[in-house]
């Protein structure tokens, strides 16, 4: 039976472990410096449990380190050939049946005390949280994460919001949905501080749990090579308060604002769904504007994109200079294969008139 | 006089010297050279590749290399570490001392040698030609599908390429299995055979086994790529994880095909530098065995956060975590063979030394991916990385490298300088560390592999470790200048070794150096393991050695007991007539051109119905034929 997340945190003979080990590594950890991508600074109690296995684990790896690496230095300093020696040869020892059951056995006994924890753990951090928690759908794109909520209806890309202290069930699979399913290819989830990583494949679900203790912003990145942007495939997890997520459901459910016809917004809106004999956004992106279901599309989904702090998959603040700039040409931001190999935002060669419209009704799907 | 020449094949090549002879040599020791020094060529490239990829990681959000360019050289620096440096390397032992350890004049089958190493070199050549012909492959050396099977991944050259590889070793794993087992000279048993030359049979064994499971995976992937078959491609109902099991139901064993024959180094050089026999030989050997036996149950380990179950997760994680016993075992006797033992630290020593130690991190670190949960935190991060670097280059290259200054007096009769080989050692050893060491951490703070970019969002420190690894590669290329400086200087004006500059213990040593033709002029008798040791001392009940007075016993192979009527193999030059089709069938899969293909295959059929006709060897070389062809001479060249 999982324990209670909040009693998890024994950090107290971890970290002082750990410092020991790293001593002994000679590096230091300089936590204030580093990222929040960070594996050592576990956030949740998925992220928690390994981490507090490993510790373990680490802390008896340390120790055979330093006894074979003292044996090895022992031996070459006590057993050097002298200055003074006499040519002859050392006594000529051959081996020795009991120390080879010793070293046998003792780590065997060692690695099966090991052993136990670990086969529990997996089948703990495997199985559906005994917990009630909640279900998001991931799906990987090259080079893209899209979340889906299926209790709410919700589309969103890049970051996504759960409620702080409640397990939450991610349910992956990779594709491209309303592409020929063949041109996914394998990713995988990873907010390290949440949990380890998962990979997302094309033809089977596969499942991770996650959750916060406390509400924040947690990254990731996608941690499975998949060509040519898999650096520019980050994850955005935000915990937020029980309250703060049900008014962010609330808002995201809701439908896109229309602007009023003749304003530059609204003019933008007819471009974003006519460009003449240029693909239109709207064939790959949709903006909700509350008429039918609403349905997964090519690119991300735009109903609320400004209510997202970063997008091209997570590498850029959102702002209206970046996304103007990704308009103009999206290969400067992030490398896409859209000419060679029909895979990401092609460049449309809008006009200064088009992009002032299109940016400017962007802004308002907040 | 004239009779004896007729008899011989027409057309048959018998240049002993110069640049045909290289061409036609079905010598193991000739054959042996020419692996390392094309080993040498492709280690330059593949280290100039990873310099490119730690310049591109100095700095956070640097980009030296377009995404384009980073993602083909690190997909080419892996397989040619892999599969063009340190297999080859190995091959190049294998060949120069399997023979001489198990006292016997050459491999089993010597044109199918001279075959393995064409085919090595043309595979090299095809997997590096896709640069100047499209693009390398750039889904990396795991290529796996469904982004492999992108045209765009150029993965059809990585398909072609590998397959020419694995034919190249399996052709050399048959023919050292059966020398192994067949050419061993009088008395040599099982348990009298150099730990060497056992790990050299256990990974021939392991290259015979898992090269076909890679060599079916290529052919599906490459139907998938270039014919546009369906195995891996979800749409149709492939599955890309039967890619990733069958990669590395091959790949894992690789994994000790790389290191056992430096472990056999190391089991070889340990001994002579600590002036004692090897501790526990066999257990050093069973354990060896063990080894290549549950290193064929242990694969999934690499899958642990694919489509995997709880129970699979779980079994795969208990038989990784158990490899680790017998392996183990391997570092203690290291450890107890220098234990009461007289060491002397020349560089073969140092560099033996270093692998114990380096191994050892490496393979502690093996054990923390064991630990299945928080693999799913370590899998495909630098922490990843630097732990296979710390097996592969802190463990294999460092034995193969240990093995290089140990047989250089064997194969040239010539010392390398000590004191730059010191040089070589610890800038080597601090470089390396500095390398990989940093990359343990930079791991575990969040950074994957494979990215084209440092991203800066991991932070300051992450940073700060990637910078250190950069610094690091500049000391090892540095160090690598001081090798090369040191092997040419030394070929050149080594000092003489003489036979037996080490006072060491096995067969290869107790001939001339550099090692004649004919490699023993008499074929020796063994009577023990180590046997030369035990030709040159004796041992008291104590274990104290004594020396054979002088003349007591016969130490050295000479040549005035030459056997009457030795046999060599001949040159041909058939190998490399037939390995040559494999260039225009390699492309004209490459390509999916039937001509080229046409040309290719006819060009296999005629090479080996030349080679099929040749006779195997045209009798004694010490036979009394006609003078200006005879073969005499080179009995004592």
């Amino acid at each position: 039976m999982r324990e209670h997340p909040k009693s998890r945190h024994h950090t107290g003979l971890a970290t002082h472990l750990w410092r020991a080990v790293l001593a002994v590594f000679g590096v230091a950890v300089l936590s204030a410096c580093s990222g929040e991508q960070n594996a050592l600074d576990p956030a949740g109690p998925y992220a928690q449990a390994p981490h507090d296995l490993i510790l373990i684990v680490i802390g008896i790896a340390a120790v055979v380190l330093v006894f074979v690496q003292g044996l090895i230095i022992f031996s070459v300093v006590k057993f050097r050939t002298r200055k003074d020696d006499d040519g002859s040869l050392p006594k000529q020892v051959h081996g020795n049946t009991r120390l080879e059951i010793l070293w046998t056995i003792i780590p065997a006994v060692i690695l099966a005390v090991i052993a136990a924890p670990t086969v529990q753990l997996v089948f703990e951090t495997m199985d559906e949280p005994d917990e009630e928690f909640m279900t998001v759908h991931v799906i990987g794109h090259r080079w893209w994460f899209e979340y889906y909520y299926p209790d709410y209806d919700i589309y969103t890309a890049n970051e996504f919001a759960i409620p702080a202290g409640t397990p939450v069930r991610l349910e992956m699979r990779s594709g491209d949905p309303g592409r020929a399913q063949d041109q996914a290819v394998i990713h995988s989830f990873w907010v390290p501080r949440l949990a380890g990583k998962q990979d997302m494949l094309p033809n089977h679900t596969t499942y991770l749990n996650i959750e916060a203790d406390e509400p924040g912003r947690y990254i990731g990145q996608c941690a499975e090579y998949c060509g040519l942007s898999h650096a520019n495939m980050r994850a955005r997890v935000e915990a937020l308060s029980a309250a703060d997520f049900a008014s962010w459901v609330e808002s995201q459910q809701a439908a896109a604002v229309l602007p009023a016809a003749g304003t530059p917004e609204g003019q933008g809106r007819e471009l974003f769904h006519d460009l003449g004999d240029r693909k239109a956004c709207a064939s790959c992106h949709q903006v909700w504007e509350g008429d039918g279901q609403r349905r997964a599309a090519v690119g991300p989904d735009l109903t609320h994109l400004m209510s997202r702090q970063e997008f091209l998959g997570a590498i850029e603040d959102l702002d209206e200079a970046t996304l103007r700039q990704w308009l103009q040409d999206p290969d400067s931001l992030k490398p896409m294969q859209y000419e060679s190999n029909g895979i990401g935002m092609p460049n449309l060669n809008l006009t200064e008139g088009e992009l002032d419209a299109l940016v400017a009704y962007l802004l308002t799907l907040r | 006089m004239a009779t004896a020449e007729k008899t011989r094949y027409s057309g048959r090549p018998s240049a002993q010297t110069g640049f045909t002879a290289w061409l036609t040599t079905t010598d193991h020791k000739k054959i042996g050279v020419m692996y390392f020094f094309t080993v040498l060529a492709f280690f330059f490239f593949g280290g100039v590749e990873a310099g490119f990829v730690r310049w591109q990681l100095s700095q956070a959000e640097l980009s030296v290399l377009s995404p384009e360019m980073y993602n083909q050289f690190f997909t080419m620096h892996g397989i040619t570490m892999v599969f063009l440096v340190v297999m080859p390397l190995s091959a190049a032992f294998f060949n120069y001392l399997i023979p001489l350890m198990i006292g016997s004049r050459d491999v089993a089958f010597p044109r199918l040698n001279a075959y393995s190493y064409w085919l090595y070199l043309f595979g090299g050549i095809l997997l590096y030609s896709s640069f100047f012909l499209g693009g390398a492959p750039n889904s990396s050396w795991v290529a796996y599908p469904p982004l492999s099977t992108d045209a765009i991944a150029n993965m059809s050259f990585y398909v072609v390429g590998l397959a020419v590889l694995g034919v190249s070793s399996l052709a050399a794993a048959v023919n050292f299995i059966v020398t192994i087992l067949n050419m061993r000279a009088p008395g040599m048993t099982f348990m009298r055979m150099p730990v060497f030359v056992w790990m050299s049979l256990v990974t021939n064994f392991l290259l015979l086994f898992a090269l076909p499971i890679i060599t079916v995976a290529l052919f599906m992937l490459g139907a998938d790529t270039v014919l546009g078959a369906q195995f891996f491609e979800p749409a149709t109902g492939g599955d890309p994880m039967l890619y990733q099991h069958l990669f590395w139901l091959f790949g894992h064993p690789e994994v000790y095909i790389m290191i056992l024959p430096a472990m056999g180094i190391v089991s070889e050089i340990l001994p002579v530098g600590s002036r004692k026999p090897l501790f526990g030989y066999a257990a050093v050997v069973f354990a060896g065995a063990a080894i290549g036996f549950i290193g064929f149950g242990v694969w999934a380990h690499h899958m642990f956060t694919t489509a995997m179950g709880p129970v699979a997760r779980s079994a795969f994680g208990l038989v990784t975590m158990f490899i680790a016993v017998p392996t183990g075992i391997k570092i203690f006797n290291w450890v107890f063979t220098m234990w009461g033992g007289k060491l002397r630290f020349t560089t073969p020593m140092l560099f033996s030394i270093g692998f114990v130690s380096m191994f050892t991190i490496g393979g502690l670190s093996g054990v923390m991916h064991a630990i299945v949960p928080h693999n799913a935190q370590q899998h495909d991060t630098y922490f990843v990385v630097a732990h296979f670097h710390y097996v592969l280059f802190g463990g294999a290259l460092f034995g193969l490298i240990a093995g290089i200054y140990y047989w250089f007096p064997k194969v040239t009769g010539k010392m390398m300088s000590e004191s730059l080989g010191k040089m070589h050692f610890w800038t080597w050893l601090v470089g390396f560390n500095l390398t990989f060491g940093p990359m343990h951490m930079s791991g575990l703070l969040g950074q994957p592999r494979r990215t084209a970019v440092l991203p800066g969002e991991l932070g300051s420190t992450v940073e700060l470790y990637n910078l250190l690894s950069t610094v690091g590669y500049l000391i090892l290329f540095a160090s690598a200048l001081v090798f090369l400086f040191n092997l040419i200087k030394s070929i050149k004006s080594g000092t003489p070794s003489g036979n037996d500059p080490w006072d060491a213990r096995t067969l290869e040593w107790m001939t001339d150096s550099p090692t004649p033709h004919v490699n023993f002029y008499s074929i020796p008798t063994v009577t023990h393991r180590d046997e030369f040791w035990h030709r040159k001392y004796a041992e008291d009940d104590a274990g104290q050695a004594i020396k054979v007075p002088a003349g007591a016993a016969e130490e050295h192979d000479v040549a005035t007991h030459a056997d009457e009527h030795i046999h060599m193999p001949d040159p041909s030059y058939w190998p490399l007539v037939h390995s040559l089709g494999y260039i225009p069938v390699g492309y004209g899969m490459v390509f999916a051109n039937p001509w080229l293909l046409g040309v290719g295959a006819l060009w296999l059929v005629i090479g080996l119905y030349g080679w099929i006709n040749e006779p195997v060897a045209e009798g004694d070389d010490d036979e009394p034929v006609g003078s200006e062809t005879s073969h005499a001479g080179s009995v004592t060249s």
